[in-house]
């Protein structure tokens, strides 16, 4: 459970914005330039809005961005190439400069993250979230709610998508922008139904050998109350056990946050994928630091000793492979990110879908067999 | 009682005998205050004689518990820990390590053997509160990966007794996908149709819940124990608000539908033996 690292309160800008899912940008983003810098594109995403809030005054200007602290260097400059835009032309050599300046300032950036944060870009309030990847990948989705037992868990979002010819069924935590949708969305924790909505979904999808995506994005099971009583441990468990033994293709992508039993309970895959900036832990990094070091101040360290960077994940062997993100993060170009997704999921399905069923199965649970290191 | 004349085939001096062992000829019940006799204690399963609580033992004290004439072949006995992340917090982890090999005489959280249980084939494996909080890492999956693929191949049912705070937090990633595997091989067990029984003692919370420990043909708990998935403090801190009383016993559970019988440790043998017969194993 990650009590709000990011501030619930923005400024009523956002909302406008994020009320908007990205579907709805796409033929406009895509006539940019595809090195459009990213504020630009973040422009052309809020001209797409129907209905500005009355609070959005000038469209034209950059929004309000939420700017973790090391993004903000980057942030400045780019504001400065925007004002000059305006006046100067775009072969002149000084803006030629600053762009060159720019790119290299990002590089140079991301490259150096510290775990810690990258922490805080897999957090970062606009990132992309599930239903965001969903139906920009998607040439058609249709959600599917409800576990048939006790209700429709709105932090496990699923449903059949479409993407050309190829049918697959998508399951992923969801997380809410503003406070209103962060408290509907319950954060990205999911309860025992939704859980059990994941699985229902992926047995409909086994029963007519539709491939399954999992979009992982959750700071965690929700632990509350009413969870423990429907059986929090009780739905991941079998979800783990369930998914090991499904007969169609299924890819797991961590988009976000991967923080332990409640990212696993749709983590079982053929091929688990991490996006760059993203974290995968039994544990998330403030917790950690509570409870090893008796402290919330410890979690830089924390975030460093739980090796929980796609990097890292990559090298233990606990993961398959990285998606990279666009420079400066997925939140930057979400329609580049959504993009490369897309390649990456139809690809794994088509070369997946060549292995026998009985393959898929014994590879997948080969895999998983052989993670954990001991000594003999 | 079995536990002080243990020396078997295939056993590794036990050094834990002496920590396991009472301390001295008494036991005094933390719940009730009642002291009584240590081999009145053990012959009564390690129950107190006046209010029956439950002392939480280890797996020395089931194995005696549960193998006829305490007689079994330990698995896996010399697997330890690695340090894939080296991992540090206010310690090193394989110093951890070895101060908690040296303190407790155990290798790790968890310990498995298969023999026979009133005549009927078995596997147990049994986990180990004071190692680490009887968390899961790498050890503990992989010796119960090895225990429950015995089990299939040898078709001897697999009883898996969990006393655990979770997942161990210094192998990070790797301890979290033993819940992955551990899952993985009672999946292929559920496959062949070898009986999986899941033992919840207290307290058994976390990453163990969530995957082995909830995954029995049949889910058994012992009197008052605590399970849940969350722990009490962080639903607490969720919340809000004071949790209800008895929220997360053993009995709860029963009441909402997670777990199929309540076993009081001393019926414990019988009642395997029982199970185990009817399914003609
Ligand atoms: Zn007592």
């Amino acid at each position: 459970m990650e009590p709000a690292d990011q501030p619930d309160k923005k400024p009523a800008k956002r909302k406008a914005k994020i009320a908007k899912p990205a579907i709805e940008a796409k033929p406009k983003a895509e006539k940019a330039k595809p090195d459009a810098d990213s504020i630009v594109s973040k422009v052309l995403l809020i001209e797409q809005l129907p209905a500005p809030s009355p609070l959005h005054t000038d469209i034209a200007s950059p929004p309000a961005l939420m700017l973790l602290e090391f993004e903000k260097p980057i942030a400045a400059l780019e504001a400065r190439i925007n004002e000059m835009r305006a006046l100067v032309s775009e072969e002149d050599e000084m803006f030629k400069q600053l762009e060159e300046r720019l790119k290299s300032l990002k590089k140079e950036t991301f490259a150096r993250l510290t775990p810690w944060q990258r922490v805080q870009v897999s957090r970062h309030p606009d990132r992309p979230y599930t239903l965001d990847y969903i139906q920009t990948i998607c040439d058609e989705f249709i959600e599917l709610h409800g576990d048939r037992n006790v209700g429709d868990d709105k932090a496990m979002i699923g449903g059949l998508g479409r993407i050309g010819d190829q049918s697959i069924m998508f399951v992923g935590q969801q997380k809410g922008r503003n406070t209103k949708q962060r408290q509907f969305r319950n954060f990205g924790m999911a309860n025992p139904e939704g859980y059990r909505k994941a699985l229902r979904l992926m047995k409909t999808a086994e029963k007519f050998g539709v491939p399954i995506v999992c979009l992982i994005d959750t700071p965690g099971a929700f632990p509350g109350l009413e969870a423990e009583e429907r059986g929090q441990g009780e739905a991941i468990a079998r979800n783990l056990r369930e998914m090991f033994m499904l007969t169609v293709p299924v890819i797991c992508i961590v988009i976000g946050e991967g923080a332990s039993g409640g990212a696993l309970g749709i983590g079982i895959g053929d091929r688990v994928l991490m996006l760059e900036n993203t974290w995968y832990s039994v544990i998330s990094p403030e917790s950690c630091s509570s409870i090893l070091w008796r402290s919330w101040d410890y979690k830089e360290l924390a975030a460093e000793a739980l090796k929980l960077t796609a990097k890292d994940m990559l090298k233990a062997g606990l993961v398959d492979d990285i998606i990279k993100e666009p420079l400066g993060g997925a939140h930057t170009d979400p329609v580049a990110m959504a993009k490369k997704l897309k390649k990456v999921i139809l690809d794994q399905v088509a070369e997946l879908s060549l292995l026998s069923v009985d393959d898929r199965i014994s590879q997948r649970i080969d895999k998983f067999s052989a993670m954990g290191v001991v000594v003999e | 009682m079995a536990w002080f004349n243990r020396e078997k085939k295939g056993i590794v001096t036990p050094t834990e005998m002496k920590r396991e062992a009472p301390d001295g000829l008494w036991y005094k019940c933390p719940e009730c205050k009642t002291v009584t006799l240590s081999k009145t204690h053990a012959d009564n399963a390690y129950c107190c004689p006046n209010c029956n609580y439950h002392t939480k033992v280890g797996s020395m004290q089931y194995f005696s518990l549960l193998f006829d004439n305490d007689e079994f072949t330990e698995l896996d006995a010399d697997m330890i820990s690695g340090d894939p992340l080296e991992f540090k917090d206010t310690k090193a982890y394989p110093d951890r390590i070895k101060a908690t090999i040296v303190k407790t005489g155990l290798k790790d959280a968890l310990r498995s053997a298969h023999g026979l249980v009133g005549g009927h084939k078995m596997v147990i494996a049994c986990m180990d509160f004071e190692f680490i909080g009887g968390s899961m890492g790498s050890v503990v999956g992989e010796k119960l990966a090895r225990a429950i693929d015995y089990g299939r191949i040898n078709r001897a049912p697999v009883l898996v007794i969990a006393r655990s705070g979770g997942a161990r937090m210094m192998e990070a990633g790797y301890s979290l996908m033993q819940m992955a595997k551990t899952s993985a091989k009672l999946a292929l067990l559920d496959k062949a149709g070898v009986p999986y029984i899941s033992l919840l003692t207290d307290p058994t919370t976390g990453g163990v819940t969530a995957s082995f420990a909830m995954l029995g043909d049949f889910n058994l708990a012992e009197p008052k124990s605590l399970i849940g998935f969350a722990g009490p403090r962080v639903i607490r801190e969720t919340i809000g608000k004071d949790l209800p009383e008895g929220f997360q016993s053993a009995e709860f559970l029963l009441e909402h539908g997670f777990v199929d019988f309540i076993v009081p440790r001393q019926e414990l043998k019988d009642k395997l033996v029982s199970l185990v017969a009817m399914l003609g194993f």
